[in-house]
């Protein structure tokens, strides 16, 4: 059974005025546990809208949402208990520290969820650990450390809380290339360990690229495609009419099948294209 | 929705109103209230009204955005009328229980009082609903600019209300996006008893204030690398300049004012 399950999602914002707008329509969407699953759009298209449904943030106009098979909205007991297994990271997270120090801004999931002192501060240690946020951060202020190091401590009081699915929304936004990759690889390590399914919100292509099992494509408020990474970015010129662009290795591929070398198709990373170009030339040079 | 909430909104439009200067709305809006308390008896108070719902017709707002500005402030309109109701004693009793006692009088003067109320508060909407945030305090500066004779930092003032203006909508929908990620790490702001409650609000004011000082940082540094300095020897790009249309509204304004004084005069 799909861990988390969408039917006919639809949401419509300020509904009956004139400023009505309809933000999702149908999403049809599911994800089996343990699975790294990107989401990708244009700005606009209704990505943040729709994982803001995931966790009963916002209630679908008309539409459901399953976890592990019952509905999110059955009671509102159970909406509540959903929002600590369906772990949601926001755009910026970094904004919304407000405790003193970087332990209690951590524990703040975990003691709304009724966690005992004891059990605290090890949910919270072994959180930070996920994130790579040493014992010495615990005691300082939230203000006082960079921003990089700010949207670890805000996606570890996510984790602390232990989500069985865990949202991001562009958690690699404005940090530098290293903040970035240390991001995705603190997502990858929490994934590995705990077995927990990954959502994934991005504009970044490279990113989605290396990790993802299946990408979900939003255009206009519409779910328009979902498939391996292969098959969404085998079509490079669909994806940039839709104002995305697909990953570098995976454009240099086609250029290079439409120059007439035989490049086999399927490739989106820099690891594929440098191996199929190896075996290429190899080839090419037995020929010769 | 925080969003829903309307504050003196503006609703664009070409209308006769729409198009007045707004120093001109801001006298006329002045005037008509000032009739307001001088108007006495049910002919002042009708003409009082038809005026109003000309000046609405004209300018086309549509009566339910009227209902919904004046839905925060009905509290105190109800407020008014039962204290009026019960506090004015006179001579003409309706109705006696114990020391309660209802009077013809006093419900004469909570109707007034109401209608007064209701009608000042919807000649405030008839000013924000057709004038921009940025006419207004354009206006205002150039009202108060003999002000400046006196030293009083006239278009410093006239900055800080169009920013602060400029930043409700902004911040607002901050506030929504911080309730929503402080509920999903399980923040609750719902139940619990009054202590309880209003320490919940502190995961939502910290980040609130932070986010609105660095806001405030980022616009003072925006601002002064492209060179502002006040408003010593500052034009503006949209001069303000009263058309005939203008005068032909104040001298409309003068005379509604002098026939409520006559009215009262007549009446008496």
């Amino acid at each position: 059974m799909p861990i988390i399950k969408t039917e006919k999602l639809t949401h419509t914002y300020s509904s009956g005025t004139p400023f009505e707008r309809v933000a999702i329509r149908d999403i049809d969407f599911e994800a089996e546990r343990g699975e790294y699953i990107g989401i990708i759009g244009a700005t606009g298209s209704g990505k943040s809208t729709f994982i803001q449904h995931l966790n009963g943030l916002l209630k679908p106009t008309s539409g459901n949402v399953y976890f592990d098979g019952v509905d999110i909205h059955e009671s509102k007991h159970h909406t509540k208990e959903i929002r600590t297994k369906v772990g949601l990271v926001f755009q910026y997270p970094e904004y919304q520290l407000f405790e003193a120090t970087v332990f209690e801004d951590i524990a703040f999931g975990p003691k709304n969820m009724g966690i005992s002192e004891t059990d605290l501060k090890e949910r919270v240690y072994e959180a930070a650990g996920f994130v790579g946020l040493s014992e010495d951060f615990m005691e300082k202020s939230p203000f006082e450390l960079s921003g990089g190091e700010k949207r670890r401590a805000a996606i570890a009081g996510v984790i602390a809380m232990h989500p069985e699915v865990l949202i991001l929304d562009e958690p690699t936004a404005g940090l530098d290339p290293r903040g970035q990759a240390e991001i995705i690889h603190n997502i990858m390590n929490y994934k590995n360990s705990r077995d927990a399914t990954i959502i994934l919100v991005t504009h970044n292509m490279e990113e989605i690229a290396r990790n993802v099992d299946k990408i979900f494509l939003l255009r206009n408020s519409y779910l328009i495609d979902k498939g391996t990474p292969a098959e969404i970015f085998s079509d490079a010129e669909k994806l940039s009419s839709m104002g995305l662009k697909a990953p570098t290795a995976a454009i240099i591929a086609t250029r290079l099948r439409a120059l007439g070398l035989p490049v086999k198709e399927g490739i989106y990373t820099q690891n594929q294209l440098r191996e199929e170009l190896n075996a290429i030339k190899t080839k090419g040079g037995a020929n010769a | 929705m925080l969003k829903d909430i309307t504050l003196g909104q503006y609703f664009p439009g070409k209308t006769v109103v729409h198009r007045l200067d707004p120093r001109t709305k801001l006298v006329l809006m002045i005037a008509y209230i000032t009739a307001l308390f001088i108007a006495k008896g049910l002919f002042a108070y009708l003409f009082m009204f038809a005026v109003l719902l000309t000046c609405l017709t004209i300018s086309k707002i549509k009566p339910k955005a009227i209902l919904r500005g004046l839905r925060p402030v009905f509290i105190i309109i109800i407020f008014t009328v039962v204290l009026n109701i019960f506090f004015i004693r006179g001579e003409t009793i309706l109705f006696k229980y114990g020391i309660i006692e209802i009077t013809a009088e006093g419900v004469i003067t909570a109707v007034f009082m109401a209608s007064r109320l209701m009608m000042l508060i919807v000649s405030t909407f008839l000013l924000t609903y057709t004038t921009s945030p940025i006419a207004l305090t354009n206006g205002l500066e150039k009202m108060l600019n003999p002000l400046k004779k006196i030293k009083l930092p006239v278009h410093e003032f006239a900055m800080m209300m169009s920013i602060a203006l400029r930043f409700i909508p902004t911040l607002i929908e901050e506030t929504d996006k911080i309730i929503s990620a402080q509920k999903s790490r399980g923040a609750d702001f719902e139940t619990g008893g009054l202590i309880k409650r209003a320490k919940s609000v502190l995961p939502i004011i910290v980040p609130l204030f932070i986010s609105a000082f660095r806001r405030a940082d980022e616009l003072a540094t925006a601002m002064e690398s492209r060179c502002y300095h006040g408003g010593e020897g500052r034009t503006s790009m949209k001069v303000l300049r009263l058309s005939p249309i203008d005068y032909i509204a104040l001298l409309f304004g003068a005379a509604i004012v002098a026939s409520v004084i006559l009215l009262g005069i007549y009446t008496n």
